[in-house]
């Protein structure tokens, strides 16, 4: 029992922790729409709805602080969303929120990392009900506003939901507010046992939340609210008192008495559901449509295991092998088999296609790291005063989830070093006879088997003379170098403790920044180009790779076995006669080219192969590079460019090789053999 | 219920108790106990890896899955011997990594109670170690062969080699 139980609220917790993320990215969306002030319409409602879920799965799973937060915040939207204000301070508004989506945001990373969510939420409780109070004071009073003491002691929400249950009865009225002790489970049922104790000595006239034995959801109102009942007894409030403690499991009962003329709350929700229906729906039928509408606006989204999708790949790569051998089975080459290869043909076909829809199942559109970037803007653009407008073009570009991952810091960096130091202040713009706002395009489009985002500024630009002084300063620039290209120079701020700005600020400034853009971008097989025109602006380009699992290399052959040389780190190949070679006394053989020594790794002896093909101008010679350094493969031949799937090389294999360097893994070839992947950086450190 | 499955394990275990695959390199006979065994192919294409002792031939694909092939008449120090149609590879798992195991020829499964076990005499020869215990079938005798320590022993090995 206890072991399901814990598997079961495992699971559940995954289910929150995913839910809970996906909403309050959508929120946060919602929310920057309120601030443009386009559609605040829907978005309030969407906030509502966002906040209503968050609060009841919260609630579920005892994550008190996330609960009280979210009500607050959905207090404030359901009073939005009922009353239209007309005066509406949106700036702290959606400031309120954004910081509530913070909060939540860091609590559920505490609860990913199995750590307990324990911030305090009470401050900006605290301030998202003065925001409340504040708003309905700006406010006309309404005709059919509600009982000043109801009103503040209960959520707008929970108004309308008594049900009426019994006819009015003498004696006094009062109304309590019944909580039950923590972790006693089963609020509803409890609170249906306190129901059944009160009808024996007093007539109720209504209690709420309404539906508790059909509805479990209640259970976590009641945990939080306390489950209020409103009633008329001629006994003593001390007599009743005494008698509900018997109840099990209760914690604390509040009276309040109220008088026999009072309005009640019954009477004017009466009023209300005559006058105005769409509110006359109770909390949870409101919670339910919003519900049935998410399902129905996303029911193609399903949240698959990675290491499912990673292991499908695996099979189709097998798939497409095998497929390879049987219609290019040496066996059949010559017989006349029209059917047959009618057949393999569709075969074919059908396995490309599959490999096509695996390979795109792991690609995901940019979007998401994108649109988050406008919060970035935000608050960047406030905190600094600055005025800047985020445009984005190709957020549909999809990009291996992997890579993803990656690049996201990357883009955040650039966009915070674009607004701190590309774009200037409103006076600084306007004294340059620039638009006002600034502006920073982020641009994402596929091009090859590569997608470049570009992320630009129309700031004022790098400044080349500073940049070259620091690059000095640093040592990394000798003075005798007279040319060095604009990009080379600009390319200076990529390196690790480089940072033209005077002041540290918060955002950015320390000189870390760039250096782990570069690094996280190298991790991921890309390149970073910076490019600037004074007082025009900045563009810094990331080339980064589809996918990681798959690398265009070239397949070259050394004897019978056949080597891929990852296509991003040939620089050349050529074939020579021999008349260049110098060799050194230790018998090292090395090429001149173009007035450059460059040393030869002849692959044959490299990897203990017999070949044919030993005379230098017979095979043919590849020059490799890895950042600075080069040499050159001496190999039989080339064979050809073609896309493989990196796999690594057996544990085993891996062990024993210790620290032995030189191959990056293997990848099967077309016809099911293997061919080993050059690893170029660890070849180069080994000569 | 974690019982049961205990049981089921305990199970399938005593089914394959006991029980050796048993293959031929040179003149002996030796046994491999079944539980490690997952397949046995023919010999097939072998791509060479550098930078690895002599008795680790390289790596195969088998069926999309890159496994290392050791042959194990080089690694007892046995002459090497032509690969021909009855060669065989044993795919083996041992502490989760798969190996193939190049033997001269494969035979049957039989079954050497414990009783017919007798423990390998203290000898100082290189390949001693890798026998765990000998077991008489019939007439015949058959090395049984400590599969742990076909791999383990190379970790000492290389970082002596290392140092």
């Amino acid at each position: 029992m206890k072991l399901t139980k814990e598997s079961g609220w495992e699971s559940m917790l995954d289910m929150f922790i995913f839910e809970t993320l996906q909403l309050i990215g959508e929120m946060e969306q919602s929310v920057l729409n309120i601030e443009k002030s386009s559609g605040f319409k829907t978005s309030i409602n969407e906030i509502f709805r966002v906040m209503h879920t968050i609060k009841s799965s919260a609630a579920m799973m005892l994550f008190d602080n996330i609960a009280t937060l979210a009500h607050s915040i959905e207090d404030l939207f359901y009073y939005l969303r009922e009353e239209k204000p007309q005066q509406v301070d949106y700036a702290s508004l959606t400031d309120i929120v954004l910081a509530g989506i913070d909060f939540i945001k860091g609590e559920i990373n505490y609860i990913e990392r199995g750590e307990k969510a324990e911030g305090d939420a009470s401050g900006l409780i605290d301030l998202s009900k003065q925001y409340l109070i504040s708003l309905k004071a700006l406010q006309p009073v309404e005709p059919y506003s509600q009982p000043v003491d109801l009103v503040e002691e209960l959520s707008p929400s929970e108004e309308l939901t008594f049900t009426r249950s019994g006819d009015t009865a003498e004696g006094n009225r009062y109304h309590a507010t019944i909580f039950f002790e923590d972790n006693c489970e089963m609020e509803n049922v409890r609170a249906y046992l306190v129901l059944r104790n009160l009808e024996q000595m007093a007539s109720i006239i209504e209690y709420c939340p309404p539906d508790i034995i059909d509805n479990e959801a209640t259970v976590s109102l009641i945990r939080q609210d306390g489950f209020q009942v409103l009633f008329t007894t001629e006994l003593k409030i001390e007599e009743l008192e005494s008698q509900l403690l018997k109840t099990a499991f209760i914690k604390e009962i509040q009276f309040d008495t109220l008088g026999n003329e009072d309005v009640y709350p019954v009477e004017s929700s009466e009023e209300m559901l005559k006058s105005s229906p769409e509110i006359a729906l109770t909390p949870f039928g409101e919670a339910r449509e919003p519900d049935i509408s998410i399902t129905t606006r996303k029911p193609t989204l399903i949240s698959v295991n990675i290491s499912k999708l990673d292991s499908l790949m695996d099979l189709v790569g097998e798939l497409v092998i095998s497929e390879a051998m049987v219609s290019q089975n040496p066996e059949l080459a010559d017989l006349n088999l029209d059917g047959f290869r009618k057949a393999t043909r569709q075969l074919t076909k059908i396995t490309h296609e599959l490999q096509d829809v695996v390979m795109s199942i792991r690609m995901v559109s940019l979007s998401l790291t994108f649109q988050k970037m406008h919060r970035v803007v935000r608050d960047m653009s406030h905190k600094l005063s600055k005025a800047v407008q985020l445009e984005i073009i190709g957020e549909e570009t999809e990009v291996d989830k992997n890579i993803i991952e990656q690049i996201s810091d990357p883009i955040m960096h650039l966009i915070r070093n674009a607004i701190d130091h590309g774009i200037e202040t409103p006076e600084e713009r306007r004294i340059a006879q620039k638009d006002g706002i600034g502006k920073i395009t982020l641009e994402a489009r596929n091009s090859g088997g590569e997608v470049w985002i570009t992320i630009k500024d129309d700031g004022k630009g790098l400044d080349r003379d500073k940049i070259l002084q620091r690059a000095r300063e640093h040592g990394l620039v000798n003075n005798s170098e007279p040319a060095l290209s604009d990009q080379e120079i600009y390319s200076y701020i990529l390196l690790p403790g480089f940072s033209t700005k005077e002041q540290v600020s918060e955002f950015s400034g320390r000189g870390v920044g760039m250096d782990v853009v570069m690094k996280n971008i190298e991790k991921v097989g890309g390149s970073v180009l910076v490019d600037s025109s004074p007082g025009i602006g900045t563009t810094v380009s990331l080339k980064i790779p589809l996918t990681l699992a798959i690398i265009d290399g070239m397949v070259i052959k050394v004897g019978d076995a056949r080597f891929t040389i990852p296509m991003t780190s040939i620089k050349e190949s050529f074939k020579i006669w021999g008349e260049n070679i110098i060799i050194d006394p230790e018998g090292n053989e090395m090429i001149l080219i173009r007035g450059e020594c460059y040393s030869i790794i002849r692959l044959h002896e490299f990897c203990h192969l017999s070949t044919n093909v030993t005379r230098i101008q017979d095979g043919i010679i590849i020059m490799v590079e890895n950042e600075s350094n080069r040499a050159c493969l001496f190999a039989d031949a080339l064979l050809g460019e073609q896309q493989v799937v990196i796999k690594s090389l057996p544990e085993y294999v891996k062990r024993l090789r210790c620290k032995a360097k030189g191959l990056g893994g293997c990848t099967l070839l077309g016809d099911g053999s293997i061919s080993l992947i050059l690893d170029v950086a660890g070849l180069l450190a080994r000569c | 219920m974690a019982d049961i499955l205990d049981d089921s394990l305990d199970y399938e275990e005593d089914t394959q108790k006991g029980k050796f695959l048993i293959f031929s390199l040179d003149k002996e006979n030796y046994g491999i106990e079944i539980k490690y065994v997952t397949e046995i192919i023919g010999i097939q294409l072998i791509t060479d890896i550098p930078d690895l002792p002599l008795y680790i031939k390289g790596v195969i694909n088998l069926r999309g899955k890159i496994i290392p092939i050791m042959d194990v008449r080089l690694r007892f120090g046995k002459e090497p011997r032509k690969y021909d149609d009855r060669t065989c590879i044993i795919v083996v798992d041992i502490k989760d990594m798969s190996i193939g195991l190049v033997v001269d020829r494969v035979f049957e499964v039989t079954s050497v109670p414990d009783e017919d076990i007798a423990a390998p005499p203290q000898m100082n020869k290189s390949f001693q170690k890798y026998i765990k215990g000998i077991g008489k079938v019939g007439n015949e005798v058959k090395l049984l062969l400590d599969c742990d320590c076909l791999l383990d022993e190379e970790e000492s090995e290389i970082l002596t080699e290392a140092m």
